[in-house]
């Protein structure tokens, strides 16, 4: 892993980090994955699970929830008629 | 003057119902103690503006006898756990100003009983750390030596309990986030089965480790505050129902008295003055009728390197909503890119930072094979591999952290030696069963030492019987 692979990672996780941390998350990436490389050494195989999934979703119906509308419009950093306002995502070049 | 230092819930309720005190004498003694203390240990990050509201449900239910065991008793809950009208910020940057829309099911069950909770408490940024830290608002000092970390992450919990600055608390774990601060103030803290309580309304770190956790001094307290809490909640789809929560044979069960010792897992890496404590301590369960067995956990050592696979991956998905769109920290920036990146980049704390990339390098292409699809076998297997182990005994028993409380500052600059704090902790988170962590002694200079057990899921009563039986009688 190198300062690019750390940039990289960075974009894809929508962080912005400055200049001084590359480094020192480099060091620290590079011992993490030192010490959580010792799984390398163990031979599972095919380990199954030996538990069954099954579906826990509510039914899609209304319910009286205890929380209002207002108290997350309340929170929006950015708003305009009470709805979200966010940067335009598209441009025109 | 209130003995806050001996106090139980028992006690306390007893002392409510005679009128030898009221709510507001018990509430005001704890605030008390915290205008006195809380500067120095910064245990709390806020004390509440509602406690009156909240003393005055207690004071009617003494009135029209509906009181419960838990009225009126004094609270501290995690800056994680969401409490309606009130910030609850994970101790981070990026939610300083968030206000919960709504109560966790834990505090409306609270509410419903009737506590007081006093104020929220410190804790490492999303719970990610050993010592507090990592929080955005300042470390917690240790009750017992103001020169060393309370542990963590639910370090203000525990430093609230151990500073009488509430008679008990609530925190989270992930990785032994309860046990570790329960281990280094002195403490009992229980992480129960995985399921058993509600994490509806909590800031989730990794959604198939996480647990509410108790804090408090006896084994008492922890179990009344379990046995009030755990029930199945739909809006938790993680949650136990009520059929699977009761094992058949508990009480009659050939193994209760029977105590695993997987000596292997600590030859090395554990300080001699806790190893020393620990054997004593298994002498000490031995001349109280249990019988010890040597067992082994073969892949149990490799919980940790499973672990900071696992947790970090869940972790970025996780922390992915937290872009200062919706709420929360928000920085300006020409494009929406610039928004995420700036307020991300801004509003996380190095610790978060770090996990977050190392979740997004383990999960990506190329490497995920290697890393998480690994981690989640070996965790299938040290699952299969603890449930194994009690079909021989009843108990598993370890030190609860391989070193006493380190000085604040330390290991802040070496994450592998911070996270070794847990090497114990995991095998329970992995594997989902319940665990708890018990004062064991002191030090010369009154640093404390606990040991903790393992019993298999949903026998947290078992948990219970052993620590009574284990911990030191209580003043009367």
């Amino acid at each position: 892993m190198d300062i690019k692979d750390v940039e990289k990672l960075a974009s894809l996780a929508r962080i912005e980090l400055p200049e001084d941390e590359k480094e020192q998350i480099l060091k620290d990436m590079g011992s993490i994955l030192e010490y959580v490389k010792q799984i390398e050494e163990v031979e599972v195989g095919d380990v199954a699970p030996d538990h069954t999934l099954h579906n826990a979703w509510r039914e899609d119906a209304p319910d009286d929830r205890k929380f209002s509308r207002d108290s997350i419009i309340a929170q929006f950093p950015d708003s305009k008629d009470n709805f979200l306002k966010v940067k335009k995502i598209l441009s025109n070049d | 003057m209130i003995d806050l230092s001996n106090l139980t819930i028992q006690k306390a309720h007893e002392a409510l119902t005679k009128g030898d005190y009221t709510v507001r004498e018990l509430v005001d003694a704890y605030l008390g103690v915290i205008k006195e203390k809380n500067t120095e240990l910064n245990a709390y990050l806020e004390v509440y503006n509602d406690i009156d509201t909240q003393v005055e449900r207690a004071e009617k239910k003494f009135v029209d006898k509906t009181a419960t065991l838990l009225t009126g008793i004094p609270f501290a809950i995690k800056d994680n756990i969401l409490y309606k009208g009130h910030i609850a910020s994970a101790s981070s940057k990026i939610l300083e100003n968030y206000t919960a829309a709504y109560d966790a099911t834990v505090i409306q069950k609270l509410k419903d009983a009737g506590v007081v909770v006093l104020g929220r408490t410190n804790m490492d940024e999303f719970a990610m750390g050993s010592s507090t830290q990592t929080s955005a608002f300042g470390v917690t000092r240790n009750p017992l030596d103001p020169t060393r970390v309370p542990g963590g992450s639910s370090g203000g919990s525990a430093a609230a309990v151990a500073a009488n600055m509430a008679l008990v608390s609530l925190g989270t774990e992930t990785c032994g986030s309860v046990r570790e601060p329960a281990a280094f103030c002195g403490l009992v803290g229980l992480k129960p089965t995985y399921g058993s309580v509600s994490r509806y309304g909590i800031i989730a770190m990794g959604n198939s480790l996480d647990q509410v956790s108790p804090l408090g001094k006896r084994v008492e307290d922890v179990e009344i505050i379990f046995n009030s809490l755990a029930a199945y909640d739909p809006y938790d789809d993680t949650s136990l129902p009520e059929g699977l929560r009761t094992p058949k044979d508990a009480k009659e069960n050939k193994n209760n008295k029977k105590i695993g010792v997987p000596w292997h897992l600590f030859e090395t890496g554990v300080d001699p003055q806790v190893m020393q404590n620990f054997k004593d301590s298994v002498e000490k369960l031995k001349s109280l009728g249990y019988e010890i067995i040597d067992i082994e956990l073969p892949h149990a050592k490799y919980s940790l390197a499973a672990y900071y696979i696992i947790m970090p991956a869940e972790v970025s998905t996780n922390l992915s909503r937290f872009d200062g769109i919706r709420y929360g920290y928000s920085a300006k920036g020409d494009t929406l890119v610039e928004v995420y990146n700036k307020s991300r980049g801004g509003g996380f704390g190095k610790e978060a930072r770090r996990r977050i990339l190392l979740g997004t390098y383990v999960l990506s292409h190329g490497y995920y094979d290697a890393y998480y699809n690994k981690a989640i076998k070996i965790r299938e297997k040290i699952r299969q591999e603890v449930l194994q182990a009690f079909q021989n005994v009843g108990l598993i028993l370890t030190p609860t952290v391989p070193f006493l409380p380190f000085k604040l500052g330390e290991k802040m600059d070496d994450p592998v030696a911070m996270y070794l704090c847990d090497v114990f902790s995991a095998p329970a988170n992995l594997s989902g069963v319940p665990s708890i962590a018990l004062p064991s002694g002191k030090t010369k200079e009154g640093l404390p030492f606990s040991i903790q057990f393992m019993a298999p899921q949903n026998r947290e009563d078992a948990l219970f019987a052993v620590g009574k039986a284990f911990e030191t009688p209580a003043v009367q």
